[in-house]
């Protein structure tokens, strides 16, 4: 029991980073109905621009500062290398998205090189910074991480549901078409969709990054156990994509624990959960298309 | 090239300063494919006109020309000014609402942000009171203002497309077929409440239609569209008797 409910708690860190990172893919699947691929490096980028900062500003000062010059960035490339194509036809705005990726990816490398860097945890992370629970350990940064995703996720429920651009990013959403003829703008609204992905995205990989370290392709399989929680959550819903987040992250650290265990399995590592993930995505697209929480798209006339 | 036929006197107003928008010589293509040729015609402030026409005769391609949602090339004016090189968000702040065919409703909002959002060009600090005056003129969109708008009847989608096209307060409300998939009683109390809208606000209208019937009646003036073009253009009482109409389009 002491030993189950510590791979618990071990997995909300991972759980928290992979339910921000999936609200982002979510965000912008919702608007557009494509996968952006270039997700996974846009949060490593900002994760590094976080790092660097931090050589002179405070680790939380270096955050915030990472995700806003990654809002910034977000907004540029919806700008320059998505809004110019058809958006309705899907293929060379995802290959613009891997395009994207692919440059991250050097870029980082050829910057800050292909070693890897220690990351500050923002949180009190000392050996007994922790809470004791039925002899597990519940450590202050997994709830500090906890706490900082509970925000972000407040804070975009609360921008979606309570502001004008929120209102806006939803009609557009829902029905391009018929945004465009209340007079939403509808390219700016995608931008500012653009921009918050991205900003979640760096809190997302500065929050994961301070147990797996930084290297150009930290966020690799971090993004692939996000779009299992985003596939899972029914990928257009944001709640949805928080709790499937946490799922896929218990999932995965328990079949890791305990597959070790098992006698003749003890070749399977922490790979494996990859594997699984995987897994998850094909099962969920076969058997439940919309997710646990998705929209069915079913419509009356 | 066709002439316009012209019924009556009832073709010719729209002249004099009294011109909501006009109209004229619009060409307008998907590509290569040329649907408008020449399309004019005027509405006045304040009137019902009503374009009728079959299946792909380009109703409601001419209405997405008004919004510029499709490229064209002619003049088209609104209150005096030139519409025809502005963008569609620019088009709607300068006071025209389109109910899109298929409703234009945004299925997975509630009620209530669907008129919000009807509401975006807006500035003023009226909206709540708008959105409760629809509640009352709509009683059962008031009832379900919190439901996803995906789940209401199709009845109850047109009279929200049509509240929400009227959150933005328009000069001109462009309606596409408002009729399409509803049932004959639902349809007639839909078309009196355009009637009503039009005389309690004093919004122009432009509507389209293949059901003539209810629409001649709460027109001032109609004109017909065949492939194209504008083939013949009268008052609404001009429209009704005749022969050409009545066979085409009222099943007479």
């Amino acid at each position: 029991m002491q030993l189950f409910l510590q791979r618990v708690f071990d997995s909300m860190n991972n759980g928290a980073s992979y339910a921000v990172v999936a609200i982002a893919l979510v965000l912008i699947f919702k608007a557009t109905t494509l996968v952006n691929f270039a997700q996974a490096n846009m949060a490593m980028f900002g994760s590094y621009l976080a790092w660097w900062f931090h050589g002179t500003v405070p680790i939380w000062i270096a955050i915030f500062l990472a995700m806003a010059l990654s809002a910034v960035g977000g907004a540029l490339i919806e700008r320059v290398l998505i809004r110019p194509f058809d958006p309705s036809d899907h293929l060379p705005v995802v290959l613009i998205t891997f395009g994207v990726a692919a440059i991250l990816e050097a870029t980082a490398g050829r910057f800050w090189g292909l070693e890897f860097h220690k990351f500050e945890s923002p949180f009190p992370a000392q050996p007994d910074d922790y809470i004791g629970i039925g002899g597990a350990r519940l450590r202050y940064e997994t709830l500090g991480t906890l706490l900082a995703m509970g925000l972000m996720v407040a804070a975009v429920f609360l921008i979606l549901n309570r502001t004008k651009i929120g209102l806006a990013f939803r009609a557009v959403s829902s029905n391009v078409e018929s945004a465009r003829l209340v007079g939403v703008r509808t390219g700016r609204t995608l931008q500012f969709g653009w921009a918050l992905a991205a900003a979640l995205g760096t809190l997302g990989g500065t929050l994961v990054a301070k147990q797996t370290n930084l290297e150009p392709a930290f966020m690799a399989k971090l993004v692939i156990f996000a779009f299992a929680a985003a596939v899972l959550g029914g990928l257009d819903s944001i709640g949805g994509s928080v709790i499937a987040a946490f799922i896929v992250a218990i999932i995965q650290s328990l079949l890791v624990g305990y597959a070790q265990s098992i006698p003749g399995l003890g070749w399977l590592k922490s790979n494996f959960a990859l594997v699984v993930a995987f897994v998850l995505i094909l099962v969920v697209l076969l058997f439940k298309p919309a997710g646990l929480y998705g929209t069915k798209r079913v419509e009356r006339v | 090239m066709t002439a316009t036929s012209t019924l009556g006197s009832g073709g010719s107003a729209g002249a004099g300063g009294n011109v909501m928008l006009s109209v004229s010589k619009v060409d307008a293509s998907y590509g290569q494919v040329q649907v408008l040729r020449q399309v004019s015609f005027t509405v006045d402030r304040g009137e019902v006109v009503v374009i009728l026409g079959a299946n792909g005769a380009g109703k409601t391609t001419t209405l997405r020309a008004i919004c510029q949602m499709v490229s064209t090339s002619g003049e088209i004016i609104l209150d005096g000014q030139d519409i025809s090189k502005s963008d569609t968000a620019s088009i709607v702040r300068m006071g025209v609402a389109h109910v899109p065919q298929g409703r234009g409703t945004f299925p997975e909002l509630s009620v209530e942000d669907n008129l919000e959002v009807g509401a975006y060009v807006r500035k003023d600090n009226e909206i709540r009171d708008d959105i409760a005056r629809w509640f009352d003129a709509f009683p059962r969109l008031g009832e379900r203002k919190s439901q996803l708008a995906g789940s209401l009847s199709g009845g109850e989608q047109q009279m929200l497309a049509v509240a929400r096209a009227m959150m933005s307060r328009p000069q001109v409300l462009l309606l596409d077929e408002p009729s399409l998939g509803l049932a004959p009683l639902i349809i007639e109390d839909l078309f009196s409440r355009f009637s009503d809208i039009n005389r309690e606000t004093g919004t122009t209208m432009l509507v389209v239609e293949q059901n003539a019937n209810l629409a001649l009646e709460i027109a001032t003036r109609g004109y017909v569209l065949e492939a194209g073009q504008i083939v013949l253009t009268g008052t609404a009482d001009e429209l009704r008797v005749n022969p050409a109409v009545r066979e085409a389009y009222l099943g007479a």
